[in-house]
Formats: structure tokens, C-alpha cells, sequence
């Protein structure tokens, strides 16, 4: 299992829960985005635009470690493993 | 500032839909227009560019560009003048995969024709047509636009590549004209099939080339209805007027402080009326000579005039971006802009006299108005 937590300063959750538990396999982040995709088409809406791609001001780590830093959303992700998303310093 | 806080406008009021870098704001007032109710901020921390309220077709919908820098762009919508909004779940306005691209934000929400009442079209960044055909429910990308041949080479201006005005042939439903900075004025006569750059006259002081095909940074386009061949364009230097839908356009830049700006609007019930905010220059960006002045043309750009009483005539350091400046339907029409300071003006009277609505607002983007009726 894996667990993935929402970012509460920019209002996402599902079924109003900022944690949500991934049960299926999921090998790596992008795998386990595309899991919670399928729970929330919505919540993944507003992660990654429409390629696919983690959008600029927000930021994801695999177990501390931002995924900008490793592998991007091929970053392996273990059994276990927490994905953090949170809002990048952006704004003005 | 002579205004309360309210809930939400009443019927019959004037509303005027102030988009803000921080939220949107709904004023209403009844029709006299000297006392506004001042709703908002909506979306906060959102920066909203587009807003349009549509009554055609039994509706009373009011659309909001919602523009996040963490979570993207989402159109949102109000069924009660703007009381509460909707949240789609799923982003209707997505460019599809193929096209590699992905919206940043949203610029520009028209309503369609007066025969095509569920159609609306949105401009966006980056420069991209999308329409709908449902009364703003589900969207697609214009792919004559989106695959144009002139697309790899178009390059973003300050804003952004952004897709920002839509004009609409009211008479000819297969002729649209769109601008976009920095790529110039494109026009369709085929339903949006194909389109072609309209830009014989206009100059690019940024290229090489001071007059290319396209890559000029157009800033805004208005026309009248009832001479809908007659387009006034605001340039990033430069103000024109096109007697051919813009085949070729002339210079009309006769007796302006400078011909640098954004806004435009045409007056609602005079095709020989135009509205401008000169701005000091490129680089500046500010009121010339400190000194906030709405210029009018009312013989089609042959001259214009300031217009200054009520306005700050010192120190006024001021910014009108190209959607905030815009006119109610009113017989006797409220002329309305706001600022990147915050201000909110209008004037009853042509732009006579001017009064200071609101004050202390976020960064004023847009300002779009209503007369709402029948709710």
C-alpha cells in the first residue's frame, strides 16, 4: 500500500480525506498519481495538466525526497511509501 | 467611496464583474448607478481575467476565469448573479494530448452569435480558440488555429502567448476575427477552418521586419455591431482603424499623448466612438505625464480628446490592462474602467465626468458589466 497526501492549502482531498490509501500495484509516482486519478479525476486535474506533466508551482516527494530531484514520475516508489504533494513557494 | 457591503446584486441592477490578480468582485447598482454594493472578493487568490455574464437563452449565467498558479485554470460558473460558483470537478477547457500543449491560463470568455445561444467561444493562453456549443458546458479546440502553420513561430509577449480578443461578424457566422500577443490579428471566413493573418499596416517595433506578416503584438480589437467591418485596434505601439475587416488597416494615432496601451471599448450605441488609457511606453507602462486620462475619438479616430474631469490629474502613476476598461447597455451608457492600483472609475455621461467607484481593490485585470433582468 501506499499512501499519498493532499496538499489541505489548496483544498484538495477525496471523499474529504487529504490522506488517501493506494492499494493497487503501483511501481513508480506517476503509477500511483494515475491510481489516484482513478479514484479522483479531479484532485489529478489539479496535480498535473493535460500531458501529463506535475504542474510548476507544486511539488511532490516520494519519502522526503522531491521527485524533481530523483526521477520525476518514474521515481520508483516502495511498498509502503508516502507520496507528499504540496504547494511550491509561488505567488505574489 | 460611497458604497456597502451587500450580498449579491438585485434584479434589474447594473452589475459590474471586476476581475482582480486576487478574486473577483460584483458590484450592482440600480440604474442611476451612484450607489454600488460591493460582493467579494470570490475565487481568492485566484486571479480572474475573464468574466461574462450570459442571459441568452433563458439563462442567468455568469462565468469566471479562474486562474490558479498551483492548480491551473478551471472556467467556473454562477446561476445567481454571482452568489456562489460552481467547482467542476473535471476541467472543461483541456487542450487534447496530441497537440502537446497544456492551458496556463484563460484569457477571454465571449458569448456566441445572437442565432447560436448555447455557443460560446474562450481564448487562452497558450493562443488557443475553444468553443462550445452546450452554453459553456463542454469545450473544444479550434483545430484550424491550434494546427496553423504559423503556430511554431509565434512568440509569447509580456503576458504571455495568450489568445485574448474574439470578434465576432454578427451578420456572417462563418467570419471571426482573434488576437493574439505577440502574433498578431487572424482571421477566419470559413467557420474557423482555416484563418489568415490580418495584419497589412500594423507595425512591430520589437522585429526586424517594422511591418511583417504577423508576430505584431496586438493589444485589443473592438468593433460596433452595426459596422461590424470597422475594427479599432490598440497596439503595443500603435493605434489603428480597418475599414475591411482587417485586410489593411491606417494609423489613427491623431493627437494621443502616445499611441502605447491596452484597453479599448467601444461606446455601445455609437460606431464612430472609441474609448483608450494612452500609456507612456513599453517600458514604462504607467499614465503619461502622471496624469490618468480616458482619451475619446467620436469621428472614428480622425481626433481625440481627454477626458479628465474626476480623475487624478497628479501623480497618477496609473495602469489600465486591455480588458479593464468596458461600458454598460444602458441607453445612456456607465463607461467603467479599473486599474492595476486598484480603482475602480466610471461616468454616466459619456466620460464627461468621472467618479471614483471603488477603491483599494487588488490589481484590477478585467471589468465586464451587465444589466440584469428576470432572475
Amino acid at each position: 500500500m501506499i499512501t499519498i497526501e493532499l496538499p489541505k492549502a489548496l483544498g484538495l482531498s477525496v471523499d474529504g480525506k487529504t490522506k488517501v490509501a493506494i492499494d493497487e500495484p503501483c511501481a513508480t509516482v506517476g503509477d500511483a498519481l494515475a491510481a489516484l486519478g482513478r479514484r479522483s479525476p479531479g484532485v489529478l486535474d489539479r496535480v498535473v495538466d493535460e500531458q501529463g506533466d506535475v504542474r510548476m508551482h507544486v511539488n511532490v516527494f516520494r519519502d522526503g525526497e522531491s521527485i524533481r530531484f530523483l526521477d520525476g514520475l518514474r521515481t520508483a516508489v516502495p511498498d509502503g511509501g508516502t507520496i507528499l504533494i504540496l504547494a511550491a513557494i509561488s505567488g505574489g | 467611496m460611497n458604497n456597502e457591503r451587500a450580498t449579491s446584486p438585485q434584479n434589474g441592477d447594473v452589475t459590474l464583474l471586476v476581475g482582480t490578480m486576487k478574486g473577483a468582485f460584483v458590484l450592482s447598482s440600480d440604474e442611476s448607478r451612484k450607489k454600488w454594493k460591493v460582493d467579494g472578493p470570490h475565487f481568492r487568490g485566484f486571479a480572474i481575467y475573464a468574466l461574462l455574464h450570459d442571459a441568452r437563452n433563458g439563462r442567468n449565467k455568469t462565468f469566471a476565469a479562474a486562474n490558479n498558479s498551483f492548480i491551473g485554470s478551471s472556467l467556473r460558473t454562477s446561476d445567481d448573479g454571482g452568489r456562489t460558483w460552481t467547482d467542476p470537478e473535471r476541467y472543461p477547457i483541456k487542450f487534447p494530448e496530441d497537440s502537446g500543449r497544456a492551458l496556463k491560463q484563460i484569457w477571454q470568455v465571449i458569448p456566441g452569435r445572437a442565432d447560436e445561444p448555447d455557443t460560446l467561444y474562450c481564448g487562452v493562453e497558450p493562443a488557443a480558440l475553444f468553443e462550445s456549443r452546450d452554453g459553456g458546458e463542454t469545450w473544444e479546440p479550434n483545430r484550424g488555429l491550434l494546427n496553423h502553420e504559423h503556430q511554431p513561430k509565434w512568440q509569447p509577449g509580456a503576458g504571455g502567448l495568450c489568445l485574448h480578443t474574439i470578434v465576432l461578424d454578427p451578420n456572417n457566422s462563418k467570419r471571426m476575427l482573434i488576437a493574439i500577443s505577440a502574433a498578431g490579428v487572424y482571421r477566419t471566413d470559413d467557420g474557423g477552418k482555416t484563418w489568415k493573418a490580418r495584419n497589412v499596416g500594423v507595425r512591430a517595433e520589437f522585429m526586424p521586419d517594422k511591418y511583417p506578416e504577423f508576430g505584431q503584438c496586438v493589444h485589443k480589437v473592438v468593433h460596433h455591431p452595426s459596422r461590424p467591418e470597422r475594427l479599432f485596434l490598440q497596439n503595443h505601439w500603435g493605434l489603428y482603424r480597418s475599414d475591411d475587416w482587417g485586410d489593411s488597416w491606417q494609423d489613427i494615432a491623431n493627437g494621443v499623448p502616445s499611441d502605447f496601451g491596452f484597453a479599448m471599448q467601444m461606446h455601445p450605441h455609437d460606431p464612430d466612438t472609441v474609448y483608450i488609457v494612452p500609456l507612456e511606453s513599453d517600458m514604462f507602462r504607467c499614465t503619461p505625464e502622471a496624469k490618468l486620462r480616458v482619451y475619446r475619438t467620436s469621428d472614428a479616430g480622425a481626433s481625440w480628446e481627454p477626458l479628465t474631469e474626476g480623475l487624478p490629474q497628479k501623480n497618477a502613476y496609473e495602469t489600465v490592462l486591455r480588458d479593464a476598461l468596458a461600458a454598460d447597455s444602458l441607453a445612456s451608457p456607465g463607461i467603467y474602467f479599473g486599474t492595476r492600483s486598484g480603482k475602480l472609475f466610471g461616468s454616466m455621461d459619456d466620460g464627461a465626468t468621472w467618479r471614483e467607484i471603488a477603491d483599494s481593490l487588488p490589481p484590477v485585470v478585467c471589468v465586464k458589466t451587465a444589466v440584469t433582468s428576470g432572475q
